[in-house]
Protein backbone atom coordinates (compact mmCIF):
# COMPACT_ATOMS: atom_id res chain seq x y z
CA UNK A 1 0.00 0.00 0.00
CA UNK A 2 1.12 3.38 -1.04
CA UNK A 3 -0.59 5.54 1.41
CA UNK A 4 0.22 5.36 5.24
CA UNK A 5 -1.30 3.14 6.98
CA UNK A 6 -4.65 3.76 8.87
CA UNK A 7 -4.45 4.31 12.76
CA UNK A 8 -4.20 0.58 14.43
CA UNK A 9 -7.24 -0.16 16.61
CA UNK A 10 -7.68 -3.06 19.18
CA UNK A 11 -11.11 -5.04 19.04
CA UNK A 12 -12.58 -6.52 21.86
CA UNK A 13 -15.65 -8.67 21.69
CA UNK A 14 -18.05 -9.84 24.40
CA UNK A 15 -20.36 -13.19 22.93
CA UNK A 16 -23.49 -13.55 23.46
CA UNK A 17 -23.19 -15.99 27.00
CA UNK A 18 -19.54 -14.06 27.73
CA UNK A 19 -19.36 -11.68 31.14
CA UNK A 20 -16.71 -9.88 29.41
CA UNK A 21 -15.13 -8.31 26.56
CA UNK A 22 -12.24 -10.59 25.10
CA UNK A 23 -9.20 -9.46 22.64
CA UNK A 24 -9.96 -10.74 19.75
CA UNK A 25 -7.34 -9.28 17.28
CA UNK A 26 -6.90 -5.52 15.64
CA UNK A 27 -7.54 -3.83 12.48
CA UNK A 28 -7.01 -0.23 10.66
CA UNK A 29 -9.64 2.45 10.03
CA UNK A 30 -9.55 6.15 9.94
CA UNK A 31 -11.37 6.66 13.24
CA UNK A 32 -13.09 4.86 15.77
CA UNK A 33 -16.87 4.57 14.29
CA UNK A 34 -15.35 3.02 11.07
CA UNK A 35 -13.44 0.74 13.32
CA UNK A 36 -16.46 -0.69 14.93
CA UNK A 37 -18.13 -1.02 11.69
CA UNK A 38 -15.04 -2.99 10.14
CA UNK A 39 -15.04 -4.97 13.51
CA UNK A 40 -18.63 -6.50 13.12
CA UNK A 41 -17.29 -7.26 9.04
CA UNK A 42 -13.96 -8.57 10.33
CA UNK A 43 -14.63 -10.06 13.81
CA UNK A 44 -17.84 -11.51 14.67
CA UNK A 45 -19.86 -11.74 11.19
CA UNK A 46 -20.43 -15.73 12.47
CA UNK A 47 -22.77 -14.67 14.87
CA UNK A 48 -19.42 -14.48 17.78
CA UNK A 49 -20.51 -11.51 19.85
CA UNK A 50 -23.25 -9.31 20.93
CA UNK A 51 -20.91 -6.35 21.72
CA UNK A 52 -17.84 -4.67 20.50
CA UNK A 53 -15.29 -1.80 22.09
CA UNK A 54 -12.43 -0.92 20.09
CA UNK A 55 -9.44 0.96 21.55
CA UNK A 56 -7.00 2.98 19.28
CA UNK A 57 -3.63 0.58 19.55
CA UNK A 58 -1.65 4.01 21.00
CA UNK A 59 -4.03 4.41 23.71
CA UNK A 60 -3.17 1.11 25.60
CA UNK A 61 -0.41 2.16 27.93
CA UNK A 62 0.97 -2.13 28.21
CA UNK A 63 3.82 -2.98 31.10
CA UNK A 64 6.84 -3.74 30.16
CA UNK A 65 9.21 -6.69 30.11
CA UNK A 66 11.70 -4.98 32.22
CA UNK A 67 9.12 -4.43 34.25
CA UNK A 68 8.56 -8.23 35.61
CA UNK A 69 10.94 -7.71 38.66
CA UNK A 70 9.44 -4.79 40.04
CA UNK A 71 5.86 -5.22 39.26
CA UNK A 72 5.05 -9.11 39.62
CA UNK A 73 7.67 -11.19 41.34
CA UNK A 74 7.08 -9.99 44.83
CA UNK A 75 3.37 -10.82 44.88
CA UNK A 76 4.79 -14.52 44.41
CA UNK A 77 4.91 -15.22 48.26
CA UNK A 78 1.69 -13.73 49.81
CA UNK A 79 -0.43 -16.36 49.80
CA UNK A 80 -2.77 -14.45 52.29
CA UNK A 81 -3.57 -11.81 49.67
CA UNK A 82 -5.38 -14.66 48.15
CA UNK A 83 -8.88 -15.48 48.84
CA UNK A 84 -8.64 -19.27 48.58
CA UNK A 85 -9.89 -19.81 52.10
CA UNK A 86 -13.45 -18.74 51.82
CA UNK A 87 -16.44 -20.26 50.64
CA UNK A 88 -18.24 -18.37 48.12
CA UNK A 89 -21.92 -18.87 49.14
CA UNK A 90 -23.68 -19.64 45.71
CA UNK A 91 -26.13 -16.43 45.24
CA UNK A 92 -23.04 -14.64 44.48
CA UNK A 93 -23.12 -16.06 41.75
CA UNK A 94 -20.10 -14.71 39.25
CA UNK A 95 -17.01 -13.45 41.13
CA UNK B 1 -56.65 -9.80 -11.62
CA UNK B 2 -57.92 -13.67 -11.43
CA UNK B 3 -55.30 -16.12 -9.97
CA UNK B 4 -53.73 -17.24 -12.47
CA UNK B 5 -52.82 -13.52 -13.68
CA UNK B 6 -51.69 -12.80 -10.24
CA UNK B 7 -49.79 -15.96 -9.73
CA UNK B 8 -47.47 -14.58 -13.36
CA UNK B 9 -47.48 -10.76 -11.81
CA UNK B 10 -45.93 -12.18 -8.47
CA UNK B 11 -43.64 -14.07 -9.81
CA UNK B 12 -42.33 -11.89 -12.30
CA UNK B 13 -42.01 -9.31 -9.32
CA UNK B 14 -40.14 -11.52 -6.80
CA UNK B 15 -37.67 -12.48 -9.66
CA UNK B 16 -37.33 -8.85 -11.02
CA UNK B 17 -35.88 -8.77 -7.55
CA UNK B 18 -33.85 -10.89 -7.40
CA UNK B 19 -32.39 -9.88 -10.38
CA UNK B 20 -31.88 -6.55 -8.78
CA UNK B 21 -30.30 -8.26 -6.12
CA UNK B 22 -27.87 -10.83 -7.78
CA UNK B 23 -26.55 -8.04 -10.54
CA UNK B 24 -25.61 -5.37 -7.75
CA UNK B 25 -24.17 -8.50 -5.35
CA UNK B 26 -22.07 -9.55 -8.81
CA UNK B 27 -20.69 -5.86 -9.42
CA UNK B 28 -19.90 -5.24 -5.52
CA UNK B 29 -18.15 -9.26 -5.71
CA UNK B 30 -15.81 -7.62 -8.27
CA UNK B 31 -13.99 -5.79 -5.71
CA UNK B 32 -12.89 -8.66 -3.66
CA UNK B 33 -9.19 -8.45 -3.41
CA UNK B 34 -9.14 -5.16 -5.20
CA UNK B 35 -10.59 -3.31 -1.99
CA UNK B 36 -8.89 -0.17 -1.56
CA UNK B 37 -7.56 -2.03 2.07
CA UNK B 38 -7.86 -5.47 3.79
CA UNK B 39 -10.94 -4.20 5.71
CA UNK B 40 -13.16 -2.58 3.24
CA UNK B 41 -12.50 -5.16 1.12
CA UNK B 42 -14.20 -7.80 3.96
CA UNK B 43 -16.41 -4.91 4.23
CA UNK B 44 -17.72 -5.15 0.34
CA UNK B 45 -17.22 -8.94 0.13
CA UNK B 46 -19.75 -8.96 3.32
CA UNK B 47 -22.00 -6.32 1.39
CA UNK B 48 -21.98 -8.47 -1.71
CA UNK B 49 -22.81 -12.27 0.12
CA UNK B 50 -26.05 -10.08 1.47
CA UNK B 51 -27.09 -9.20 -2.21
CA UNK B 52 -26.45 -12.63 -3.38
CA UNK B 53 -28.49 -14.13 0.04
CA UNK B 54 -31.01 -12.28 -0.57
CA UNK B 55 -31.61 -12.95 -4.48
CA UNK B 56 -31.30 -16.80 -3.42
CA UNK B 57 -34.74 -16.55 -0.99
CA UNK B 58 -36.29 -14.20 -3.82
CA UNK B 59 -35.64 -17.33 -6.61
CA UNK B 60 -36.35 -20.01 -4.47
CA UNK B 61 -39.54 -18.13 -3.83
CA UNK B 62 -40.14 -17.39 -7.82
CA UNK B 63 -39.30 -20.99 -8.49
CA UNK B 64 -42.01 -22.49 -5.93
CA UNK B 65 -44.64 -19.82 -7.21
CA UNK B 66 -43.90 -21.63 -10.35
CA UNK B 67 -43.90 -24.86 -9.97
CA UNK B 68 -42.57 -25.87 -12.57
CA UNK B 69 -39.85 -27.87 -11.23
CA UNK B 70 -37.23 -25.02 -11.44
CA UNK B 71 -34.96 -24.10 -9.03
CA UNK B 72 -33.18 -21.06 -8.06
CA UNK B 73 -29.93 -22.28 -10.17
CA UNK B 74 -32.00 -22.50 -13.34
CA UNK B 75 -33.82 -18.97 -13.32
CA UNK B 76 -30.63 -17.18 -12.24
CA UNK B 77 -27.88 -19.21 -14.90
CA UNK B 78 -30.26 -20.04 -17.67
CA UNK B 79 -31.69 -16.72 -18.45
CA UNK B 80 -30.09 -14.34 -21.09
CA UNK B 81 -30.29 -10.51 -20.47
CA UNK B 82 -33.26 -9.86 -22.34
CA UNK B 83 -35.37 -12.00 -19.90
CA UNK B 84 -33.22 -10.35 -16.67
CA UNK B 85 -35.36 -7.68 -15.31
CA UNK B 86 -32.86 -6.45 -12.81
CA UNK B 87 -33.43 -2.12 -12.63
CA UNK B 88 -30.33 -0.50 -14.57
CA UNK B 89 -28.91 1.13 -11.70
CA UNK B 90 -27.77 -2.65 -10.53
CA UNK B 91 -25.93 -3.56 -13.35
CA UNK B 92 -24.19 -0.63 -14.02
CA UNK B 93 -19.96 -0.92 -14.03
CA UNK B 94 -18.70 -0.57 -10.40
CA UNK B 95 -16.42 1.92 -11.42
CA UNK B 96 -14.38 3.29 -8.92
CA UNK B 97 -15.06 3.28 -5.55
CA UNK B 98 -16.78 6.79 -5.21
CA UNK B 99 -18.87 5.23 -8.30
CA UNK B 100 -19.26 2.04 -6.34
CA UNK B 101 -19.89 4.41 -2.92
CA UNK B 102 -22.72 6.52 -5.20
CA UNK B 103 -24.64 3.85 -6.47
CA UNK B 104 -24.66 2.27 -3.01
CA UNK B 105 -26.00 5.43 -1.37
CA UNK B 106 -28.92 5.84 -3.72
CA UNK B 107 -29.70 2.11 -3.58
CA UNK B 108 -29.36 1.40 0.33
CA UNK B 109 -31.49 4.80 0.56
CA UNK B 110 -33.83 3.29 -1.17
CA UNK B 111 -33.75 -0.25 -0.14
CA UNK B 112 -34.15 0.99 3.58
CA UNK B 113 -38.29 2.41 2.49
CA UNK B 114 -38.74 -0.32 -0.02
CA UNK B 115 -38.15 -3.53 2.30
CA UNK B 116 -39.75 -1.33 5.20
CA UNK B 117 -42.78 -1.12 3.36
CA UNK B 118 -42.79 -4.61 2.24
CA UNK B 119 -42.85 -6.15 5.06
CA UNK B 120 -46.55 -4.92 5.76
CA UNK B 121 -47.04 -7.08 2.13
CA UNK B 122 -49.91 -9.00 2.09
CA UNK B 123 -47.62 -11.68 0.74
CA UNK B 124 -46.15 -13.33 3.92
CA UNK B 125 -43.11 -14.88 1.94
CA UNK B 126 -42.58 -11.84 0.78
CA UNK B 127 -42.75 -9.91 4.15
CA UNK B 128 -40.75 -12.57 5.77
CA UNK B 129 -37.87 -12.01 3.12
CA UNK B 130 -38.54 -8.07 4.05
CA UNK B 131 -37.94 -8.04 7.16
CA UNK B 132 -34.50 -10.26 7.65
CA UNK B 133 -33.13 -7.91 4.50
CA UNK B 134 -34.31 -4.92 6.01
CA UNK B 135 -31.60 -5.10 8.87
CA UNK B 136 -28.86 -5.70 6.08
CA UNK B 137 -30.10 -2.97 4.28
CA UNK B 138 -29.64 -0.45 7.36
CA UNK B 139 -26.16 -1.41 8.05
CA UNK B 140 -25.61 -0.90 4.19
CA UNK B 141 -27.06 2.60 4.18
CA UNK B 142 -24.64 3.46 7.24
CA UNK B 143 -22.16 2.21 5.32
CA UNK B 144 -22.63 4.42 2.49
CA UNK B 145 -23.87 7.17 3.93
CA UNK B 146 -20.29 6.99 6.28
CA UNK B 147 -18.17 6.79 3.13
CA UNK B 148 -20.16 9.61 0.72
CA UNK B 149 -19.70 11.80 3.92
CA UNK B 150 -16.08 11.14 4.31
CA UNK B 151 -15.24 11.81 1.15
CA UNK B 152 -17.45 14.02 -0.36
CA UNK B 153 -16.11 16.32 2.55
CA UNK B 154 -13.25 14.84 2.51
CA UNK B 155 -9.91 16.18 -0.18
CA UNK B 156 -10.51 18.26 -2.77
CA UNK B 157 -9.86 15.15 -4.66
CA UNK B 158 -11.96 12.80 -3.14
CA UNK B 159 -14.77 15.61 -3.43
CA UNK B 160 -14.47 16.16 -7.21
CA UNK B 161 -14.72 11.94 -7.43
CA UNK B 162 -17.64 11.29 -5.10
CA UNK B 163 -19.46 14.30 -7.26
CA UNK B 164 -18.72 13.01 -10.10
CA UNK B 165 -19.76 9.33 -9.05
CA UNK B 166 -23.33 10.87 -8.56
CA UNK B 167 -23.12 12.96 -11.58
CA UNK B 168 -22.80 9.72 -13.19
CA UNK B 169 -25.27 7.09 -11.97
CA UNK B 170 -28.01 10.07 -11.15
CA UNK B 171 -30.29 9.47 -14.06
CA UNK B 172 -30.31 5.86 -13.20
CA UNK B 173 -32.15 6.46 -10.16
CA UNK B 174 -35.84 7.20 -11.33
CA UNK B 175 -36.20 4.08 -12.64
CA UNK B 176 -36.25 2.87 -8.80
CA UNK B 177 -39.54 4.79 -8.89
CA UNK B 178 -40.98 3.63 -11.65
CA UNK B 179 -44.16 0.94 -12.21
CA UNK B 180 -45.35 -1.13 -14.50
CA UNK B 181 -48.85 -2.47 -14.98
CA UNK B 182 -48.73 -6.09 -13.57
CA UNK B 183 -46.79 -4.11 -10.50
CA UNK B 184 -49.22 -1.53 -9.96
CA UNK B 185 -51.96 -4.38 -10.11
CA UNK B 186 -50.13 -6.01 -6.94
CA UNK B 187 -49.58 -3.09 -5.29
CA UNK B 188 -53.00 -2.49 -5.35
CA UNK B 189 -53.81 -5.99 -3.63
CA UNK B 190 -51.67 -4.95 -0.77
CA UNK B 191 -48.67 -7.46 -2.04
CA UNK B 192 -46.09 -5.24 -3.91
CA UNK B 193 -44.67 -1.73 -2.82
CA UNK B 194 -46.14 1.52 -4.27
CA UNK B 195 -42.80 2.25 -5.46
CA UNK B 196 -43.80 5.61 -6.91
CA UNK B 197 -44.71 6.60 -2.99
CA UNK B 198 -41.76 6.14 -1.69
CA UNK B 199 -40.16 9.12 -3.64
CA UNK B 200 -40.49 12.27 -1.20
CA UNK B 201 -38.77 10.33 1.65
CA UNK B 202 -36.08 8.66 -0.11
CA UNK B 203 -35.20 12.85 -1.91
CA UNK B 204 -35.28 13.83 1.57
CA UNK B 205 -32.94 10.86 2.93
CA UNK B 206 -30.36 11.59 -0.34
CA UNK B 207 -30.69 15.45 -0.11
CA UNK B 208 -29.77 15.03 3.70
CA UNK B 209 -26.41 12.88 3.11
CA UNK B 210 -25.42 15.06 -0.25
CA UNK B 211 -25.81 18.20 2.06
CA UNK B 212 -23.84 16.45 4.98
CA UNK B 213 -21.22 15.53 2.38
CA UNK B 214 -20.89 19.20 0.76
CA UNK B 215 -21.70 17.94 -2.67
CA UNK B 216 -24.35 19.26 -4.85
CA UNK B 217 -27.30 17.00 -6.29
CA UNK B 218 -26.79 16.76 -9.85
CA UNK B 219 -29.19 19.17 -11.87
CA UNK B 220 -30.47 17.62 -15.38
CA UNK B 221 -33.28 15.48 -15.90
CA UNK B 222 -31.62 12.56 -17.53
CA UNK B 223 -33.33 9.38 -17.39
CA UNK B 224 -32.73 5.76 -18.28
CA UNK B 225 -35.09 2.96 -18.01
CA UNK B 226 -35.95 -0.09 -19.40
CA UNK B 227 -34.70 -2.94 -17.48
CA UNK B 228 -38.08 -4.58 -15.98
CA UNK B 229 -38.68 -5.07 -19.89
CA UNK B 230 -35.34 -6.64 -20.24
CA UNK B 231 -34.00 -3.54 -22.25
CA UNK B 232 -30.32 -3.28 -20.76
CA UNK B 233 -27.03 -1.17 -20.86
CA UNK B 234 -24.33 -2.93 -22.97
CA UNK B 235 -22.58 -3.92 -19.50
CA UNK B 236 -25.15 -6.77 -18.60
CA UNK B 237 -24.17 -8.85 -21.07
CA UNK B 238 -20.78 -9.07 -19.77
CA UNK B 239 -21.47 -9.28 -16.02
CA UNK B 240 -23.88 -12.18 -17.06
CA UNK B 241 -20.92 -14.10 -19.62
CA UNK B 242 -19.18 -13.91 -16.22
CA UNK B 243 -21.87 -14.90 -13.65
CA UNK B 244 -23.14 -17.88 -15.94
CA UNK B 245 -19.89 -19.20 -17.35
CA UNK B 246 -20.00 -22.25 -15.09
CA UNK B 247 -23.17 -23.40 -15.29
CA UNK B 248 -23.47 -22.49 -19.18
CA UNK B 249 -20.82 -24.74 -19.93
CA UNK B 250 -20.86 -27.69 -17.51
CA UNK B 251 -25.11 -27.27 -16.91
CA UNK B 252 -26.06 -28.52 -13.84
CA UNK B 253 -22.33 -28.81 -12.17
CA UNK B 254 -22.39 -28.74 -8.70
CA UNK B 255 -19.47 -28.28 -6.24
Amino acid sequence: MKEPSLPLFEIFVRSRRGLDHRHVGSLHAEDSAMALQYARDVYIRRGEGISIWVVRATDIVASQEDDVATFYDPMEDKPYRHATHYELPDEVGNM
Amino acid sequence: MNHATQATALFNYAVGLADDALTLGHRLSEWCSKGPFLEEDLALTNVALDFIGRARMLYTYAAAIENKGRNEDDIAYHRDCREYTNLLINELPVGDFADTMARQLLVDAFDVEFFTALTGSADETLAAIAAKTLKECRYHLRRSQDWVIRLGDGTAQSHERMQRGFDRVWGYSHELFAMNAAERGLADAGIAVDRAGLRSTWDQSVDAVLAEATLTRPAGDWSVQGGRDGIHTEHLGYLLAELQFVQRAYPGLQW
